[in-house]
């Protein structure tokens, strides 16, 4: 066999599976679909719970003079054997009971629920196959223009989201505004961003690539969990505000609000998560530039792309120092977080489409 | 937080009041955050402006505000293109937007992130920061140096709290609580009737290390640009390059740079190799894109073989070479009417577009006489095709050389250089050149192929095009300080997991005899924010206390615990006995007064 006759088959096994991997993505989006569809009907059956426990908790004269305790077992199943942990939230917080999530505790609800996620971890894998044959086909990591970063980019979101799932993470409310963002990601991905499967520029030939972007998708898709999570406690909080000052919330809030957890819950939920990797989008940063430093001769050039990410890093920054300080607790800190994930987004989309520089292997 | 204020002012009882400090006092000191105040107006007089001043730039409120700047400070140099990046933008710039050019040179948004306003953010910020961490850091030592504050008295009060009665002795519990919670690293000691302890200190170390790497990283970089040189070098295959000042074809350098600073080495480059995709959609992208240098450091040092490639730079003491661009130089030979060679060399042409259509030109200054015998100097104008394709005579179509194509013009008379006035190897200055016509009467003008020559008329010489060389451009720079920022970086890496993933709590231990002869053992935790881990904790350790104590029946009159899990139920009542017989606790006072 002639060397031209071996490229020629290995580019043909190449184009071969670039259409597996394309098959598999539309698969998943069909399969995300039905989840969607799930997701919908677990919200539409499951019922807002009987008890309206947010507004009762709220509304209970006794409740506003002695801050509530709730009651935990520590130290396993041996009740009895061990001394209960009496847990008292700080003074001055409300104390609000998480709600039952989106079954609202009816059955078939929590069936069409369990549906939505069986679909989800399904969807997962076969998103997860086009990934991978994506990356067989181009023999290398599936990062290097804008089509690739965002099959991965929902691949990882949807990762974190059964992660948490299957650490027995209170997260299940997240999966419709998950799933809902998932599709237009990878819409878009299939639409506007589609790129045939290539190789790269040589600057992109480095282990670097492995390990910067791969943390940049990863911090992406997580601080995506966050925001999630920060709107919603934008809407439980002002819902609990109105509650308690003796407002009554519309229809649509005391259904759907009313089963997301406490925003006590929402907010320490988005903290948390974004905390957690803000160092490693320090490290992402910091990676950047080694890399840069190697590739372009020097470490920090003030490139769209890496003033964006610093800009992304401070407004994190910002958000923990908020949470730190007085008078900016709360409401204030939840808008910086969306702000923060804000640049994160214009960082991705915008500077890639709208500002030229030297990160160009968008593809689009 | 306000609620409670607002609770304990409208019942004034002393009792309460006297409560809640005792609270706050067994909360203090349990992080080195500025304490914050209202902003309230400074005393008179310059000192207490000037301190007023300090208080406020180093409050995290103002530090918050600052941070915010920077962000939005940072946006303009994203958006509008920056003299330090690109200039020709600039300049395009200025030209097409006239009015708004001129205001955003005012404003130095040409250069933000050296414009007085941005720098003034910076500057700024670190000082806030410097003015916030030195007191920090005394704080913490300080806090290190004493002992965490005593058991307030009604540990109820407390996020986590749990209590059961024993038959062991008070001072055995304590004994054993002490033990325990020594064993598992927290910082414990006896006070009065109770055990004090705390741990996670690592996590205040964390965030003082977080933020003096920031200033370590900010240092370095500054001085890394004072001291920095960066210079080009377009070498051809088989030319040298000595690391001296006067070898660069442009070279820039940092405020404190001194030419002595520059690493001495020298390398030749050996072979440029470029290949390029064939066909695709990205036909004409570099697929292998690197030099094979042999480079020696020192003025004699021995010669070795490398390959720098585009993201392996040659690294040689703080220098580092990078290979920036590539093109072609073809090797040309012009000789006289009487067949001498005037000039013979490789020329590198400058790249005009990806596919490497290049440009450039050659100078023959002396030693060439015209048909008539009188010194003249000679001009060519080149412009070649790497890839040349018929029916497409402008631009070549493939980056490598496929088929390769020089085409020349051809002039003659005084070229300038003498003028005084500095010239570009790469542009001619026709003001006093004449061109060579053909037979035709046209201008001179031909297509060569490697090998061919092109006849001067009326045996003024001839131009040879013989073969094509390579060459490569390089950029070397030298930036110290880069192992300081690395090293800061690090370090903010690993304060900021520390910062945000330790949490420092407190566990308190009280044992009391209670009136019908047993023990009442009360045990509470509090950490620096809300958090899940603290009750959990204290359950561990409840448990493995309560197996060294076990429980004792409860006494008729009252539950000890609360024996369903309820979500609303009342604070447990059952300490409340045993407390009043207990003086409050002298140390818990002192110890938060110390501390302040
Ligand atoms: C250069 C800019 C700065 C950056 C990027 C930065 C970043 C951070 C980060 C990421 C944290 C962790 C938050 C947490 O532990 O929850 C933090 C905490 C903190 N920062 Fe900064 N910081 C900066 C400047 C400052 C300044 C100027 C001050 C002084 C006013 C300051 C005071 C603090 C304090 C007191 C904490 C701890 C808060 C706590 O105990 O929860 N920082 N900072």
């Amino acid at each position: 066999m002639t060397l031209a006759a071996a490229t020629d088959l290995a580019a043909a096994a190449n184009e071969n599976l670039a259409n597996i991997s394309n098959t598999l993505i539309y698969s998943s989006m069909a399969v995300y679909t039905l989840a969607f569809f799930a997701y919908i009907a677990e919200w539409l059956l499951g019922s807002r719970s009987k008890v309206g426990r947010t507004a009762a908790a709220l509304t209970s004269k006794t409740q506003a003079k002695a801050p509530a305790v709730t009651v935990k077992n520590a130290g396993g199943t041996a009740v009895l054997e061990r001394p209960q942990v009496v847990v008292r939230s700080a003074a001055g917080t409300r104390d609000v009971p998480d709600g039952p999530g989106a079954h609202g505790g009816d059955e078939q609800g929590d069936l069409y629920g369990r549906i939505a996620i069986s679909l989800t971890v399904l969807a997962f894998l076969v998103e997860f196959g086009g990934v991978l044959t994506r990356a067989l086909s181009v023999e290398r990591a599936p990062w290097g223009n804008m089509y690739e970063f965002n099959i991965t980019f929902s691949t990882v979101a949807v990762g974190v989201y059964l992660t948490l799932l299957a650490l027995k993470k209170n997260v299940r409310w997240l999966g419709l505004f998950l799933i809902t963002t998932v599709l237009l990601d990878l819409g878009l991905a299939v639409t506007v961003l589609y790129t045939a499967s290539d190789q790269l520029v040589p600057a992109l030939h480095s282990y670097w690539l492995y390990i910067h972007v791969s943390t940049a998708i990863f911090c992406g898709a997580v601080f995506y969990v966050g925001a999630v999570s920060t709107i919603l406690y934008l809407f439980r909080d002002s819902y609990e505000n109105k509650l308690a000052t003796g407002g009554t919330p519309g229809k649509f809030a005391n259904s759907v609000l009313d089963r997301l957890p406490a925003a006590a819950s929402l907010d320490k939920f988005s903290y948390r998560v974004n905390a957690a990797v803000f160092p490693l989008w320090t490290f992402t940063i910091i990676a950047g530039a080694i890399w840069a430093g190697d590739a372009w001769g020097r470490y920090w050039g003030w490139d769209p792309k890496e003033t964006w990410s610093f800009i992304t890093w401070v407004a994190y920054a910002c958000y923990l120092h908020a949470r730190a300080t007085a008078g900016w607790k709360g409401r204030k800190a939840a808008y910086l977080a969306l702000i923060a994930f804000g640049c994160w987004l214009f960082n991705y989309y915008g500077v890639n489409i709208f500002v030229s520089g030297k990160h160009s292997y968008a593809g689009v | 937080m306000s609620k409670t204020t607002a609770d304990t002012t409208t019942d004034t009882t002393p009792d309460r009041a006297a409560e809640d400090q005792d609270l706050s006092a067994a909360g203090s000191q349990l992080s080195t955050a500025p304490v914050e105040g209202p902003p309230n107006l400074p005393s008179l007089g310059v000192i207490g402006w000037l301190r007023w001043f300090w208080r406020q730039l180093t409050s995290m409120r103002v530090a918050l505000l600052l941070l915010l700047l920077l962000a939005l400070g940072a946006i303009p140099g994203s958006l509008i293109p920056q003299s330090g990046v690109d200039a020709t933008k600039v300049s395009d710039f200025r030209d097409k937007n006239p009015t708004l050019g001129d205001i955003y040179d005012k404003l130095g948004l040409f250069h933000v992130y050296s414009s007085v306003w941005f720098s003034a953010i910076y500057i700024l910020l670190f000082v806030s920061l410097i003015g916030c961490i030195v007191p920090r850091t005394w704080q913490f030592v300080g806090q290190l140096r004493s002992r965490p504050p005593g058991a307030p008295k009604r540990l109820t009060r407390l996020p986590a709290y749990t209590t059961w009665r024993t038959e062991a002795e008070p001072e055995q519990v304590r004994e054993a609580a002490l033990a325990l919670l020594k064993k598992r690293r927290f910082r414990a000691h006896l006070t009065g009737d109770a055990v004090a302890a705390e741990k996670g200190y690592l996590r205040e170390i964390g965030n003082l290390a977080f933020h003096i790497a920031l200033i370590v990283m900010l240092v370095a970089f500054a001085w890394g640009q004072l001291f920095k040189s960066e210079g080009n070098k377009l070498v051809v295959e088989g030319d040298g390059f000595s690391n001296t000042l006067i070898s660069y074809d442009d070279f820039k350098s940092g405020n404190l740079f001194s030419t002595d600073d520059l690493t001495p080495f020298s390398f030749t480059l050996d072979n440029f190799t470029g290949t390029y995709e064939t066909s695709g959609p990205n036909k004409g992208t570099p697929r292998t894109y690197q030099a094979t240098l042999d480079y020696s450091e020192g003025a004699y040092g021995k010669e070795k073989k490398t390959l720098v490639k585009v993201n392996h730079p040659l690294e040689i003491g703080d220098s580092k070479v990078y290979l920036t661009a590539h093109g072609y130089a073809p090797v040309m030979t012009v000789r006289d009417g009487k067949g001498k060679v005037v000039y013979s060399d490789a020329v590198p042409l400058l790249p005009l577009d990806s596919n490497v259509t290049s440009s450039g030109v050659v100078k023959v200054l002396d030693g060439y006489k015209n048909a008539k015998g009188v010194s003249e100097q000679l001009g060519f104008q080149a412009f070649f095709l790497p890839t040349y394709t018929k029916g497409n005579e402008v631009a070549s179509t493939f980056p490598a050389l496929l088929n390769p194509v020089l085409n020349l013009q051809a002039y003659h008379g005084d070229l300038g250089v003498n003028s005084g006035i500095p010239q570009s190897v790469y542009q001619l200055d026709k003001s006093h050149m004449k061109q060579f016509k053909n037979s035709t009467g046209g201008d001179l003008r031909e297509n060569l192929k490697p090998g061919e020559t092109m006849k001067l008329p009326n045996g003024a010489g001839s131009i040879t095009y013989e073969a094509t060389k390579e060459w490569a451009n390089f950029q070397v720079t030298q930036q110290p300080g880069s192992g300081w920022a690395l090293g800061g970086a690090l370090t903010a890496i690993f304060g900021l997991a520390g910062s945000l993933f330790i949490q420092r709590r407190r566990v308190w231990v009280r044992a009391t005899p209670s009136a019908d002869g047993v023990t009442v053992v009360e045990m509470a935790g509090l950490g620096r924010s809300e958090s899940a881990k603290v009750p959990e904790e204290l359950g561990d350790l409840a448990g493995i206390l309560y197996d060294r104590a076990p429980g004792a029946p409860d006494p008729d009159d009252g539950p000890t615990e609360p024996s369903e899990p309820t979500d609303h139920a009342e604070p447990p009542q059952a300490p409340e006995p045993a407390e009043p017989s207990i003086s409050p606790d002298p140390v818990a006072t002192a110890e938060g007064a110390e501390n302040q």
